[in-house]
């Protein structure tokens, strides 16, 4: 065996630790199998695709964690290659929720690829993220994330704004304003709209949860107040991604619903009604 | 009598199927047409037309003889400014909405024009009245004032007093027409009423499925 990152892969599925993993996943699934039996003998019809999920779910987790262990012996570069190709999927995740936009995959690649990009790289240049795979792997992914679920919600926002307020967007059009006039409050409520979850999550952090990343750091042993810090300039970061993304979006967005002539465009609103 | 407004060979299909089909239509200076119809007959969408909301498929407008395409939309809608059938209110106080044009760009609001547009259309000290607050008249008569906030040279007035009941349209019809007269104001209005095409209009266009079937003086057209 000379390949370093198989070599990786294969010792730490040997682990001890793995088997530890697969009864503590055995544990949680008998939890899963009560309520299973609470949903058969009540006949609410939907424990198929409680067991499929889980069964998905598991499979998923597991690759994700093996190709981790790859990367992790790869080099630094491959962390670029696998960033950008999880922009480009949260990008065609995202896009469904705006699909009668014109163009809105490209906007959305764009504007996750911007927003996410930008933080990450100038996190990881200000050294707030290591420049280690491992670091710059499972934060990237956090950051792309978040800008992915802003930017779904977002997109989601000002197509209900534009069908809901064309009659009031067309009387400020009918007395000489620019489209981006006409619609730049609809795009401050989308880009609110979008943020509030980073920005309640920020509120709430420490009283109401404490977030996933500051729990893992307490419980492998990490300082706890270093762990909450640490939470907190990620929770940042994630406020700034999301930010960046959603009001790049919304920018690029609101000029396409209008037409050279500074209408707004038909075919689009008509689309966003369907 | 040069035209301040004049259409040539207007036309719009949408999905195939025509909407307004070869209207041409001259508007002398300081006068009102009235477009007449029955609904469908095409005279919301001449109006949206005439603003540029919409694009023509084929034919021009003509604004001081200036092919409209050879204006740039805002200038134009600034000049030919549109009161919509909806008075399509953002929530906010009348002044607000009155102000809209100034205030989207952040320009500062001519407090002095609003009182005077709100004297004329007859809501004296409503200025940070809710736009909510106010009845369906009230809500028409503050869109009519953010339109002429602007000091449109023309004025496209899009069945103003349909939501309105019979007292009420009464009153607002007579402000409009004592402002038109008043204002010098070259005026399009699109009514479905004859009686309202003949008090208001100095001429009338009869519309139907499209197209103008009757132009003249409002005793020829509507006798």
């Amino acid at each position: 065996m000379t390949d370093p990152g198989l070599e990786r892969v294969l010792e730490h599925a040997a682990d001890p630790v793995i088997v530890t993993g697969f009864v503590q996943i055995a544990i949680a699934a008998a939890l899963t199998a009560v309520v299973l039996g609470i949903i058969y003998a009540r006949q609410l019809g939907f424990e198929r695709e409680i067991v499929a999920m889980a069964v998905r779910g598991l499979v998923q987790v597991v690759a994700a964690g093996a190709v981790i262990s790859l990367l992790l012996a790869a080099h630094l570069a491959w962390a670029a290659v696998v960033l950008a190709f999880m922009i480009v999927v949260a990008a065609y995740i995202s896009y469904k929720r705006g699909t009668a936009l014109p163009g809105v995959f490209g906007t959305s690649l764009a504007s996750i690829g911007f927003g996410a990009g930008l933080t990450i790289v100038a996190m990881a240049a200000a050294g707030a993220i290591e420049m280690t795979m491992r670091d710059l792997l499972v934060i990237g992914s956090m950051v792309i994330a978040n800008a992915m679920q802003t930017n779904s919600l977002a997109l989601d926002r000002f197509t209900g704004e534009i069908a809901s307020n064309r009659a009031e967007i067309e009387a400020l059009l009918s007395v000489g304003a620019s489209p981006d006039e006409a619609v730049t409050e609809y795009v401050s409520t989308s880009v609110y709209a979008a943020l509030i979850p980073t920005i309640d999550g920020i509120k709430s952090l420490g009283v109401v949860k404490i977030p996933g990343l500051m729990a893992g750091m307490i419980i492998a042993g990490e300082n706890p107040i270093y762990a909450a810090q640490y939470q907190f300039a990620i929770m940042l970061m994630l406020f700034a991604a999301g930010g960046l993304t959603v009001v790049a979006n919304t920018v690029l967005l609101s000029r396409r619903v209008f037409t050279d002539a500074k209408q707004l465009d038909e075919a689009v609103v008509d689309a966003i009604d369907e | 009598m040069d035209s301040k407004l004049e259409t040539e060979s207007l036309t719009r299909v949408v999905g195939g199927e025509p909407i307004l089909e070869d209207v041409s239509l001259r508007v002398a200076a300081s006068t009102v047409l009235a477009v007449v119809g029955s609904s469908g007959a095409g005279k919301s969408s001449f109006l949206r037309l005439l603003n540029r909301l919409d694009e023509p498929t084929d034919g021009t407008v003509y604004l001081d003889g200036v092919d409209y395409h050879e204006i740039d939309p805002q200038e134009l809608r600034r000049r030919v400014g549109l009161v919509p059938q909806e008075s399509a209110l953002r929530p906010g106080t009348v002044r607000e909405n009155v102000a809209a044009s100034d205030l989207i760009r952040g320009q500062p609001v001519d407090e002095e024009r609003v009182a005077a547009l709100l004297d004329r259309v007859q809501l004296p000290n409503a200025a940070e009245r809710d736009v909510e607050d106010l009845s369906g008249g009230q809500q028409q008569r503050v869109a009519v004032a953010r339109t002429l906030y602007v000091d449109p040279e023309v004025l496209l007035l899009d069945e103003p007093t349909s939501h309105l009941d019979s007292e009420t349209e009464a009153r607002v019809e007579e402000l409009l027409g004592d402002l038109i007269r008043t204002e010098g104001l070259t005026c399009v209005l699109v009514t479905h009423d004859t009686a309202q095409a003949e008090r208001l209009g100095d001429r009338v266009a009869e519309f139907e499925d499209g197209r103008v079937i009757a132009e003249g003086r409002p005793e020829e057209v509507l006798a």
